[in-house]
């Protein structure tokens, strides 16, 4: 329940001038998804051709 | 008042030969050589006089504790736009200079990218025996091995580094919402294997402890390596290692930004509204990686729960009020802090109505979309190796395979700053006088570090003039003075009466 007060608190005024943005980035979403099928095709092209050898060969050491 | 929070941004790479040798350190010298020899054209090395990573921001470091080694052997340079390039461990790593900003740190970061591309196009230039080298930037490599991308920002010694953990942990467990890189499955003993398809961050299920000394096993949430590269009486520098590496600029630019925004909360002792400690910020930083729907309740120390979305509110809510009441002075110019806290409003209430419009801005959407685009194609499931591949080949830094580089993302920085980043530091930081007198008086700097430059002038002894200050040596501050020097030993007379 503290969950609930938590998100009634928050609900800040600007919320509404952040939804302006809301329909500009809709539509290019919408646009980016006309655009998946031909970056689908353009993956098929450069995925590396063994996908599971080029996982299995990608072996690093741990770093940091 | 809070300090200003200058920042960096460190990134080891994961580097893979093709038809030749697979020794990592030997890929990570070939590649930073050929970056050196052939594209800088000038090597100055590194000088590890002030190196001591097993120092411990809370006193003594704890028992068993196993600070990483610092390895001088290796190919280590300073580049002429202030940055660390050099092999650590198994990896090319690339520092960035000290930036004023989050805008700045994310332009030297992308800069990082641009510079690794160039060194692998020189690389395989000058390869011989048919082999090439290939990097990516991620952080794991998909079996249980992980590498870095580490944040630092200047804190004020002031700051009790107990208030530092407690205020910060809320923030590094949540915020992979926005700055998580995705990745296909599990690897850890965390999650049962082939229970997990997805997760928000390739780094969060590395992580063990709340707070420790470590960066390779037993990885901390808040790392305590105190290793301040400045005045230690007056500064500190938060080491962070919790993150992932990002190649969505929006990520990137709101990693950098809502953290140092926290951070400077936590300088001026702004409090939150309601308790933020989690009650097991471990369990909850592998919960939240898993969770796309942000739904799943946390629980919180006071026996509370919230979700990781409601936690981001409650932080955004304070750094509303924080930046109504204080102004964001300390994240640089008025436009930048507007920029971060517009941001990071924008972000929250987009993941909490439809994350999908976040495709062009967080990486992790990003790559989900793709993945969810492949596997509705090709009609298969998460445990697919195409899946892993193509989560690996959006990471490929090499602009005729990158996945990522096929993507509209969204950019907030220019292809003209970036390339100028490549070759020349930050106006606003002292990597400003490392980079200047680099470029400057090549044959003259002996070695360089981050808080002091070495001058080989012709006579013995060597001349040191230490930079103990990040907010000194600015542009503003001696750009004038090297200008009006006709040589390097002209400089350090003047610099040292």
């Amino acid at each position: 329940m503290a969950e609930r007060e938590l998100k009634k608190k928050q609900a800040p005024e600007r919320a509404d001038e952040a939804v302006d943005e809301v329909p500009a980035t809709s539509a290019a979403g919408e646009k980016l998804k006309a655009e998946l099928d031909d970056l689908l095709d353009e993956i098929d092209e450069v995925l590396e051709d063994n996908a599971e050898e080029f996982v299995r060969n990608y072996v690093q050491k741990g770093g940091e | 008042m809070a300090i200003p929070k200058v920042c960096g941004i460190e990134t080891e790479y994961g580097i893979q030969v093709v038809n030749g040798d697979p020794n990592p350190i030997a890929a990570s010298s070939v590649l930073i050589n050929a970056y050196a020899h052939d594209v800088a054209r000038q090597q100055i090395g590194w000088d590890f006089e002030d190196e001591a990573p097993g120092n411990d921001a809370r006193g003594a470091a704890k028992e068993g504790s196993m600070p990483p080694m610092v390895e001088t052997h290796l190919v280590n340079t300073v580049l002429t736009n202030g940055a660390r390039y050099y092999v650590d461990h198994a990896h090319p790593e690339f520092s960035s200079p000290e930036c004023s900003t989050a805008l700045e740190a994310l332009t030297y970061d992308r800069a990082g990218e641009a510079i690794v591309v160039r060194s692998m196009e020189a690389a395989d230039a000058s390869s011989h025996d048919g082999s090439h080298l290939v990097v990516y930037k991620n952080n794991s490599d998909g079996k249980g091995n992980s590498y870095g991308c580490h944040e630092n920002y200047l804190m004020d010694r002031e700051t009790p580094f107990s208030r530092v953990v407690g205020g910060i942990t809320p923030h590094f467990v949540t915020r992979q919402l926005f700055c998580g890189a995705g990745k296909v499955g599990s690897e850890t003993a965390f999650h049962d294997s082939g229970t997990v398809d997805f997760q928000l961050s390739q780094r969060a299920e590395f992580f063990e402890e709340q707070v420790g000394l470590e960066t390779t096993l037993k990885r901390p949430i808040v790392n305590t390596r105190d290793e301040p590269h400045a005045d230690p009486h007056r500064y500190r520098r938060l080491h962070v290692i919790v993150g992932d590496a990002n190649l969505c600029e929006v990520s990137t630019f709101l990693k950098l930004g809502t953290s140092a925004l926290v951070l400077a909360m936590i300088e001026d002792d702004v409090s939150p509204s309601r308790p933020l400690a989690l009650a097991d910020p471990v369990r909850a930083i592998h919960a939240v990686a898993v969770d796309r729907t942000f739904g799943q309740p946390l629980l919180m120390a006071d026996g509370s729960t919230a979700t990781a979305l409601a936690i981001q509110w409650e932080l955004y809510g304070q750094a509303r009020k924080y930046a109504d009441d204080r102004g964001l002075g300390c994240l640089g110019p008025e436009e930048v802090g507007a920029q971060i806290i517009d941001r990071w409003e924008q972000v929250l209430h987009a993941l909490e109505t439809d994350p999908s419009t976040l495709a062009r801005q967080v990486d992790w959407i990003a790559k989900l979309q793709l993945l969810e685009a492949y596997r509705e194609r090709h009609g298969c499931g998460w445990d697919d190796p195409r899946m892993a591949a193509v989560d690996l080949q959006y990471h490929d830094l090499r602009p005729s395979r990158s996945l990522f580089a096929r993507l509209d993302t969204e950019t907030l920085v220019s292809e003209e700053a970036v390339a100028a980043a490549v070759t020349d530091p930050p106006r606003t930081t002292r990597a400003w006088f490392r980079g200047e007198c680099l470029k400057r008086w090549p044959a003259s700097v002996a070695t360089a570090n981050w808080d002091s430059l070495v001058f080989d002038l012709g006579s013995d002894p060597l001349r040191r003039v230490p930079m103990m200050d990040p907010l000194k040596g600015t542009a503003e501050h001696v750009e004038a003075l090297l200008d009006s020097c006709a040589s390097p030993a002209e400089l350090v007379d003047r610099l040292s009466s």
